[in-house]
C-alpha cells in the first residue's frame, strides 16, 4: 500500500468521463462534438494511464500486483483489486481499444450521442474491473454490470431486430451468471471468504467441485459462446452498431476465458480434469460446425460473428489442455482475437458507413475504388485465417501444439478448422473486395479517410508485430501461467494420493 | 390518582410505547380538527399528519430504549426498532407523493391523512405485537383503515370495488388468522410468544397446533400478498389512486413481514422444519407466479402488483433459512424493496397528461425523448429490481439467496434465481419502451415532491455500494435480536 491506486484509478477514471459528458447540456453540434472530444479524452489518458502498469509489471512474478484491499460489506465482499501476468493484459486490451471504437463512432452515431458516449465510458469502467477484481463478489459486479450499457448499446442504435438481440443477449447471458453466483455464495461457506487469492489456495471437496465447476462453465461457456449456446452472439453482432460489435468482440467474450482461467482451471482442478473431454468435444464441434455455417452467411457480420465463435473454439481447447502451450496459446489466441475481430468490426464499419448494407451481395469489386482498405481488410483476413506471420498464428499453433501432446484426435479435427476457415474468409475477401466493380451504388465509394486510417492502421501494425515477435506477451504471461499448472498438477497429485491412502487403508 | 398513574407507566413500562401513544392520540386530535374545521382544513391536515409521522420517526430513532412492555404483550428490540422506522419512512413518503394527485382528482378530504396515520399506527403495533392478541389488535387497526383508503375515491367504480374486495377478502384471511390463533391458544395454553415456544419445546408439537399455525400462516401471507393468498393485489393496485398503491406496495408490506418474522422465529423456532416447507413453498410460488404472470401485464400498477408478488417471495427466501443471516437478508430486502417501489410509484403518479392519468405501460413510449432524468432514474430502478449488480436490488437478493445457500436450500435457490432471470424481461420490457420505442405524447411536468422522491430513491439505488457496509451491519444488529 502507499502506492498510488492506479488501477482503481483506471477502472473509474471512465466514470469521471462519463459524469463530465453527463453534465453538459445542448444539443447542438458544438455540444455534440464536446462530448466526443471529452470521451475520446478520457479514454486516451485511461489507455496512457494503463500503460503505466505494463511498463511497471514485475514478469517474474507469478502473483498480483499492484493489489489494493478495503474492506467493504463485512466478510461477505471487500474492495479487493489486483492483476497478474493473465489479467495484466485484458487491461491493456481493454483501454487500447477504447479510443478506437469513440473514433469509429464519431459520425456514424448521430442520434442521442451525449448517452453513447456515457453507455460506452460507462462499459469500458465495468470490463477494466472485471480483469482487476480480486474478490468474487466484485468480480460479479463489474461481470454483470457490463451487461446494462450493453444492453443500451444494442437496444438504442443497433440495426433492425435491436430489440430481439439485445433481449436474448442480456437474458442468455443473465441465465448463466445467476447460476454462477450461487456456486460463489456455496463458495463462501466452504471457504469463508470471497477473496480471490484465498480461494485460489483454498481446496473444495471434490464432490462439490463438480457443481461448482457446472455452474461457472454454464456462466463462461454463454459468454463465451461456446457451441451449443452461442446463438445470442450472431444476433447481437448482427445488430449492435460498429463499435459495439467491436467491444463485444474483442473483450466481453474474452470474459469467459479470463473467467476459465482465474476460477474454474486453479479452483476446480479435479473437475476440470474430468470435464476436459466435455470441453474438448463441444470446442472442436464450435470449430467445425460454426465454420460451416459462416460459410454459407450471406451478411458479413454474421459470417465474423460466427468465425469468432469457431476462434473461441480453439481458445477453450487450449485452455483445456492445461499444460503451458496449451494455455500461453489460448491467452494469445484471445489477445488476438481481440485485434483482428475488433479491426474486422471497423473494416466492416467502414463499408457500412458508406454503403449502409452488409449484405455480402451487394459488395464486390472494391479494390478498384478503395486500394488502401483492400490491404488493410486483406491482412486483418489472413489474420483471422491464422496465416503465419500474422498474431492469429501464433495463437493457433500454439493451441494445437498443447492439445495434441493431450489428444491427437482432437487436434486432428480442430485443424480441419483452420482449412475451413481460410474458405469462408477467403471467400468473403473475394465477394467484397475482389471482381469488377460493377454495381451502380460502389462507383463513387471513396478510400479511407484520415480518421479511419488512424484507427485501422495501428492495429494493422499491431497485428503483424505480434505476429512475428509475440514474446512481449509471453513475457508477461510466463511466470502466472506456470505457476497456475504447477498448481493444477500438484492438486491432482494430492487427489491422487488420498485416493490411493484411502484404497490401501 | 396521579401516584396509580406512575405505578401504571412504571411497572408496565409504558414509555417504550410512547411513538405509539403519540401517534394515537395526534390522529384523534386530528380528526378531531378535520371534523370542526370542514372540507377545506384538508391540506392543514394533511401537513399536520406528515409532522406527526416525522416527529414519530425522530421520537423513535432517538430511543435508546429497549424492553417489553405490557407485561411482555408489547416488544421494543433492534429489530422492531429498525422495521418502525422503516414503515414510517415508507407511509411519510406515501403522503407526501400524495398531495397534488389527491388534489388534482378531486379527492381530497382529511380523513385520507388521518388513515394513513391510523395505519400506521397498526404498522407500529404489529411490529411490536409479542402476543398473539396485540397482533391481531395491530392486524385489524391496519387493515380496516386501508380497506377505507382503497374506496376513498368514492365516486370511482374501480376505487369502491377494489375497496370491497379487499375488504372481503381481508375480512377472510383476518377470520383464518383468529382461527389459527385459537388453535394456537387451545393447544399451547398461551397467547405470548414466548409462552407458546416454551410450551411448544417441553411438550413438542401436535397436530393441533400445526393446523393452528398453518391457519396463521395463511391469514399472515395474505397480507404480505404471497402466493396463494394473492389474488387481491393486482385487482386492489389497479383500482386503489396511484398514492394509495403506493402506500399499500411499501409500508404495510413491511410491517406484516416483520410480524411474520417475529411470528416464526420468536414463537415457533422450535417447531421450524414445520414452517419451513411451508415458508418455502410459498415463496416459490410468489417467486413463479410473480414473474410469470407479470409478462402479460400491460397496466404499469397491475405489473407492479405482480412484481411485488415476486419481490415477496424473494424476501422469504431469506426467512426459509430460518437463520440470522436470513432474517438479516429479510429486513435488508424490505428496506430495498421499499426505496425501489416508492421510487417506482413516484414515476407511475406523474404519468399524467393534459386530458388526465394515463397507466398503461405503453404510454411510457419514448420517455428518454421527452425527458430524460426520468427515464434515467426509471431505467436504475428496473435494473434494481431486476437484481443487476451493481445497483442496490442485486444486493437485496444476493443476501437473501446466501442465506438460503447455507441453509442448504439448493433447490429453492435455483428456482429462485432463474425466476429472476423470467422476472427481469418485464423490466427490461419497460426499458425498451422508454428507450427503444418512437415517443408517445408529452407528460404534464412532475411536481417537485415526486422529483424529489424520484432522485432520493435513484441516488440510493445507485450508490448503494457506498453504503452496502454500513447498511448491512445495522440489519444484522437488527437481526441479532432474535438470536
Amino acid at each position: 500500500m502507499g502506492e498510488w491506486p492506479i488501477l482503481t484509478t483506471i477502472t473509474f477514471m471512465p466514470l469521471v468521463g462519463a459524469l463530465l459528458i453527463m453534465l453538459t447540456s445542448g444539443e447542438g453540434d458544438v455540444e455534440r462534438r464536446n462530448i466526443k472530444v471529452v470521451a475520446l479524452f478520457t479514454t486516451v489518458v485511461t489507455f496512457i494511464s494503463s500503460l503505466y502498469i505494463w511498463i511497471n509489471f514485475d514478469n517474474s512474478n507469478p502473483g498480483f500486483q499492484f493489489v489494493e484491499r478495503y474492506e467493504w460489506v463485512g466478510s461477505f465482499m471487500a474492495y479487493h483489486m489486483g492483476v497478474d501476468g493473465i489479467s495484466m493484459l485484458f487491461v491493456i486490451l481493454s483501454t487500447f481499444l477504447m479510443p478506437f471504437c469513440i473514433l469509429a463512432s464519431w459520425n456514424s452515431v448521430t442520434n442521442s450521442v451525449k448517452e453513447y458516449m456515457i453507455a460506452f465510458l460507462v462499459l469500458e469502467a465495468f470490463m477494466i474491473g472485471v480483469f482487476c477484481a480480486l474478490d468474487l463478489i466484485l468480480f460479479y459486479i463489474f461481470f454483470e454490470a457490463g451487461l446494462i450499457p450493453m444492453f443500451l448499446i444494442i437496444g438504442i442504435w443497433g440495426g433492425k431486430r435491436r430489440v430481439y438481440a439485445s433481449f436474448k443477449f442480456f437474458l442468455y447471458t443473465l441465465i448463466g451468471s445467476v447460476l454462477m453466483l450461487l456456486a460463489m455464495m456455496a463458495m463462501y461457506w466452504d471457504a469463508g471468504t470471497t477473496d480471490i487469492p484465498a480461494l485460489l489456495a483454498h481446496s473444495f471437496p471434490a464432490q462439490m467441485q463438480t457443481w461448482l465447476w457446472l455452474a461457472f462453465f454454464a456462466s463462461f461457456a454463454v459468454k463465451m459462446p461456446m457451441w451449443p449456446v452461442h446463438t445470442w452472439l450472431p444476433d447481437a453482432h448482427v445488430e449492435a452498431p460498429t463499435a459495439g460489435s467491436v467491444i463485444l468482440a474483442a473483450i466481453l467474450l474474452k470474459m469467459g476465458g479470463y473467467g476459465f482461467l482465474r476460477f474454474s482451471i486453479p479452483m476446480f482442478p479435479l473437475a476440470s480434469a474430468d470435464f476436459q473431454t466435455l470441453v474438448f468435444v463441444l470446442s472442436v464441434v464450435a470449430i467445425i460446425y460454426t465454420s460451416l455455417v459462416a460459410l454459407m452467411q450471406e451478411d458479413i457480420k454474421k459470417l465474423i460473428a460466427y468465425s469468432s465463435v469457431a476462434h473461441m473454439g480453439y481458445v477453450t481447447m487450449g485452455l483445456f489442455a492445461l499444460n503451458a502451450n496449451g494455455i500461453q496459446g489460448g491467452i494469445y489466441q484471445m489477445l488476438s482475437h481481440g485485434l483482428v475481430s475488433g479491426a474486422l468490426f471497423l473494416c466492416v464499419g467502414v463499408v457500412y458507413d458508406r454503403m449502409h448494407t452488409r449484405e455480402i451481395s451487394a459488395y464486390g469489386g472494391l479494390v478498384n475504388r478503395m486500394p488502401n482498405y483492400a490491404v488493410v481488410f486483406l491482412i486483418f483476413t489472413m489474420a483471422n485465417v491464422g496465416l503465419p506471420g500474422t498474431s492469429g498464428f501464433v495463437g493457433e499453433f500454439l493451441t494445437l501444439l498443447g492439445v495434441f501432446q493431450v489428444n491427437t484426435w482432437v487436434a486432428l479435427f480442430a485443424t480441419t478448422g483452420v482449412i475451413l476457415s481460410a474458405g469462408y474468409a477467403l471467400w468473403l475477401y473475394r465477394r467484397v473486395v475482389f471482381g469488377a466493380l460493377e454495381k451502380e451504388s460502389l462507383k463513387t465509394i471513396l478510400d479511407l479517410d484520415t480518421r479511419e486510417k488512424v484507427i485501422i492502421y495501428p492495429l494493422v501494425a499491431l497485428v503483424i508485430f505480434y505476429g512475428v515477435y509475440p514474446m512481449p506477451v509471453f513475457d508477461a504471461t510466463g511466470a502466472s501461467v506456470d505457476a497456475l499448472i504447477q498448481n493444477y498438477n500438484a492438486a491432482l497429485e494430492a487427489a491422487k494420493e488420498t485416493a490411493q491412502a484411502s484404497l490401501s487403508n | 390518582m396521579q401516584e396509580a398513574f406512575q405505578i401504571l407507566v412504571e411497572t408496565q413500562n409504558l414509555g417504550l410505547l410512547g411513538p405509539e401513544l403519540w401517534l394515537a392520540v395526534g390522529a384523534l386530535f386530528l380528526l378531531m380538527f378535520g371534523v370542526f374545521a370542514g372540507e377545506r382544513s384538508s391540506s392543514q391536515v394533511t401537513g399536520l399528519s406528515l409532522a406527526l409521522l416525522v416527529v414519530t420517526a425522530i421520537w423513535l430513532f432517538l430511543m435508546g430504549e429497549r424492553g417489553e412492555a405490557m407485561n411482555g404483550a408489547f416488544i421494543l428490540d433492534d429489530f422492531a426498532w429498525f422495521m418502525k422506522l422503516l414503515t414510517l419512512i415508507g407511509s411519510a413518503l406515501a403522503l407526501i407523493m400524495s398531495v397534488n394527485f389527491m388534489k388534482r382528482e378531486g379527492v381530497i378530504n382529511f380523513e385520507f391523512p388521518v388513515l394513513v396515520v391510523t395505519a400506521s399506527l397498526g404498522m407500529l403495533i404489529m411490529v411490536s405485537a409479542n402476543n398473539l392478541i396485540t397482533l391481531y389488535l395491530g392486524l385489524e387497526l391496519q387493515s380496516l383503515s386501508l380497506y377505507v383508503l382503497a374506496a376513498i375515491n368514492r365516486d370511482s367504480v374501480r376505487s369502491t370495488e377494489a375497496g370491497l374486495k379487499y375488504f372481503v377478502l381481508g375480512a377472510l384471511s383476518s377470520g383464518m388468522l383468529l382461527y389459527g390463533a385459537s388453535l394456537i391458544y387451545g393447544f399451547t395454553g398461551h397467547t405470548d410468544f414466548t409462552g407458546i415456544a416454551e410450551a411448544m419445546s417441553g411438550a413438542g408439537r401436535s397436530l393441533g397446533l400445526i393446523f393452528g399455525l398453518v391457519f396463521l400462516l395463511a391469514g399472515i401471507a395474505f397480507k404480505i400478498s404471497a402466493v396463494p393468498f394473492h389474488m387481491w393485489t393486482p385487482d386492489v393496485y389497479e383500482g386503489a389512486p396511484s398514492p394509495i398503491t403506493a402506500f399499500f406496495a411499501a409500508a404495510p408490506k413491511i410491517a406484516a413481514m416483520a410480524m411474520l418474522i417475529r411470528v416464526v422465529i420468536g414463537a415457533f423456532e422450535p417447531v421450524t422444519p414445520d414452517w419451513q416447507q411451508i415458508i418455502v413453498f410459498i415463496a416459490i410460488a410468489s417467486m413463479v407466479l410473480g414473474a410469470f404472470a407479470a409478462i402479460g401485464q400491460n397496466n404499469i400498477k397491475r405489473l407492479m402488483a405482480y412484481s411485488s408478488i415476486g419481490h415477496m417471495g424473494y424476501a422469504l427466501v431469506g426467512l426459509s433459512a430460518g437463520t440470522q443471516s436470513g432474517v438479516s437478508g429479510v429486513i435488508l430486502y424490505m428496506l430495498i424493496y421499499m426505496v425501489m417501489t416508492i421510487g417506482t410509484f413516484a414515476c407511475i403518479i406523474s404519468m399524467r397528461r393534459r386530458d388526465g392519468v394515463v397507466e398503461e405501460i405503453n404510454d411510457l413510449a419514448g420517455l428518454s425523448k421527452r425527458n430524460p432524468m426520468m427515464a434515467l432514474v426509471l431505467t436504475l430502478l428496473m435494473f434494481s429490481l431486476a437484481g443487476i449488480p451493481p445497483l442496490a436490488g442485486f444486493f437485496a437478493k444476493y443476501f437473501v439467496f446466501i442465506a438460503a445457500i447455507e441453509a442448504g436450500l439448493y433447490v429453492l435457490a435455483v428456482i429462485g434465481v432463474l425466476a429472476s432471470v423470467v422476472g427481469a424481461y418485464y423490466y427490461l420490457r419497460i426499458i425498451k419502451i422508454m428507450w427503444f420505442d418512437e415517443p408517445a405524447d408529452e407528460f404534464v411536468p412532475m411536481p417537485g415532491e415526486l422529483r424529489l422522491v424520484l432522485m432520493g430513491s435513484g441516488l440510493f439505488v445507485t450508490f448503494y455500494v457506498l453504503v452496502a457496509g454500513v447498511l448491512s451491519d445495522m440489519t444484522s444488529v437488527a437481526a441479532a435480536s432474535f438470536f
